[in-house]
């Protein structure tokens, strides 16, 4: 039988490895707008495993509302990447160091 | 309650957003040419904006009067006094923005529509009382703030602002997401009111978890320690007065929603959050005291200076009384007249061509050649830094007396202690404007526009202010009493 538990551990492990994704990695941007999708599709099931499990329509209306805002970061992050791209030439995470101090 | 009421009481975000669709309509019909034209009516709209809220202001809260569509969003007077300092900082960066993009000729028409856009949200952060009216409210105004910081497509420091921004802001966007869902889990409610009644009967090891994420999430967004690390390079890489606006109403709703987040649905766990939130203030003056010493950048410095003030306003949080809300709320209102004359004299500082100055090594002597900009930034350091005939030391007299009314006095001894190390680097500013040679060609003359923000600004943190002292103390009070009974 699957439980609540299990959706709870799934959504961490996910979670993690979405942040571990962020600070780890070292090559390219792109794979950090990834590990940001990750981030809020782990909430996404752990909002909707809750819902299910309460009996409460609310937490899927918000996972909506999560999928839609992520939707628009995944945007603006790509547009923003795409402009600091034309200046710079690269999106190696180890070039993004020109403002320090 | 009826509809036309609920409608009735979010009018400010409707407004703002009806006109910012409107004129993103208009925007796209006119192109570059009606940026001014935008600019205007947006300065217009976010002023009408204002004054609605005051009508607002005095709407009962304990009662059903002020809640809108199902209680996701209330209209009290806490809302209403941060969004009147959101909507009036926002006007006032508007107002001295073009000047500083008309150099370079970047100055396009969508720039007061993100701004609308961006106010619509943080309209929303201070009113919410639902996590999902947070999410939405805290991703609109984040979401138009990554695109500001990178509005300088062709400067590669803009660009990169933009993208460290958006890479922690989503990351911290995440983490109080997922903070979000575990409250909801463990309480059955994203509601405040059912959260804080589900709090007082189970408190749950996943509820805490839940608590600590929210919390560690808004922590980043009002960049204080430990999360402050994005602040000095986005606050150095982004336009000035994206950066005037970035340390202004921004952090005014992040506030906003720290402390009724704080204060309503958490309310009953103060004290295993009270811990957090020491450290985090105390860490913030400490550091941001420390980072700004070997500062030459003047953006990089005033960006320490707000991670400094950010821990002055948690100092209010951590008394977690009425008083403590309504010390942190004074503060964060002088705090914001500060902010926005620091800023808008920075962007008064130009070379005889037009570009920006914006380091130490630009300032030298500046009090020959400009004398009024020089004693105009002089008042806004000295408040900064606290000296007492100056109004900023107010909103640091305020901090600190609900702290030692809520038995926090080895907090306020440190505290105080730590803000004279922040001192150093005020006076340095005004000792290299005064006492230094001049180095460099100044622009003399500044428009009428920058010189009307700057010195209302200065009036507000002048001894005049000390006018304001009562009623200041009043709204405060009234708008701490929107959700923390008094003790």
């Amino acid at each position: 039988m699957i439980g609540i538990e299990h959706y709870i551990v799934v959504s961490a492990i996910l979670f993690v490895l979405g942040v571990l994704g962020i600070f780890l990695n070292r090559k390219n941007i792109i794979v950090i707008l990834m590990a940001i999708e990750l981030i809020l599709l782990s909430v996404n099931i752990q909002l909707v495993a809750f819902s299910a499990f309460l009996g409460d329509l609310v937490g899927q209306v918000f996972a909506m509302f999560v999928l839609t805002v992520a939707a628009g970061e995944a945007a603006v992050g790509l547009a923003i990447l795409v402009i600091y791209f034309r200046g710079r030439g690269t999106i190696a995470v180890d070039d993004v160091d020109r403002l320090k101090g | 309650m009826s509809y036309a009421t609920s409608l009735y009481l979010t009018g400010a975000e409707i407004g703002l957003s009806l006109t910012g669709l409107v004129l993103l309509l208009v925007a796209a019909w006119g192109g570059t040419k009606s940026a001014r034209l935008l600019t205007m009516v947006s300065v217009a709209a976010l002023i009408g904006a204002a004054i609605f809220s005051i009508g607002l202001f005095d709407r009962a809260t304990s009662e059903v009067a002020g809640r809108a569509f199902g209680d996701l969003y209330r209209a009290d007077a806490f809302g209403s006094f941060a969004k009147i300092l959101i909507y009036l900082a926002s006007a006032a960066v508007l107002v001295v923005t073009p000047r500083f993009f008309a150099q370079s000729g970047s100055y396009r028409a969508e720039y007061p529509v993100l701004l609308l856009f961006n106010a619509v949200g943080m309209g929303m952060m201070v009113s919410a009382t639902d996590l999902m009216t947070l999410y939405i409210g805290l991703e609109m105004s984040s979401l138009s703030s990554y695109v500001l910081a990178s509005f300088l497509k062709q400067d590669g420091r803009s660009s990169e602002a933009g993208l460290k921004y958006f890479v922690l802001g989503a990351l911290a966007s995440g983490i109080i997401l997922y903070g979000v869902s575990l409250v909801y889990g463990f309480t059955g409610s994203t509601n405040y009111e059912g959260i804080r009644a589900a709090f007082e009967t189970n408190f749950s090891t996943g509820a805490l978890f839940g608590v600590v994420f929210v919390l560690a999430g808004l922590a980043f967004k009002v960049s204080a320690v430990p999360f402050h690390m994005w602040t000095p390079d986005v606050y150095e890489g982004a336009p000035t007065p994206v950066t005037a606006f970035f340390a202004s109403a921004p952090k005014v709703a992040a506030m906003g929603m720290l402390l009724r987040m704080a204060m309503d649905p958490f309310a009953g766990e103060v004290d295993s959050w009270r811990q957090i939130v020491i450290f985090s203030a105390l860490a913030s003056i400490v550091v941001g005291a420390l980072g700004a010493i070997g500062q030459q950048n003047l953006k990089r410095l005033l960006a320490y200076s707000s991670i400094n003030n950010v821990g002055f306003i948690l100092i209010g949080l951590a008394a977690a009384t009425q008083a403590g809300v309504a010390a942190s709320l004074t503060y964060v209102a002088i705090y914001v007249a500060m902010t926005v004359g620091s800023f808008t004299a920075l962007l008064m500082l130009r070379a005889p061509d037009g570009t920006n100055l914006e380091t130490f090594a630009d300032i030298s002597g500046l009090s020959t050649k400009r004398p009024a900009l020089a004693w105009s930034l002089l008042a806004v350091m000295f408040s900064l830094a606290g000296i007492p005939p100056l109004f900023g030391f107010w909103g640091k007299f305020v901090v600190f007396q609900a702290a030692v009314q809520a038995n926090l006095v080895a907090l306020a001894a440190i505290g105080i202690a730590a803000s004279v190390i922040g001192a150093f680097y005020y006076l340095k500013f005004i000792k290299v404007m005064f006492f230094d040679e001049p180095t460099r060609e100044i622009e003399t003359t500044s428009p009428l526009s920058h010189w009307a923000v700057l010195a209302i600004c200065v009036a507000i943190i002048s001894p005049l202010g000390y006018l304001l002292t009562i009623p200041l103390g009043e709204w405060t009070a009234q708008a701490a009493a929107s959700f923390v009974a008094a003790m």
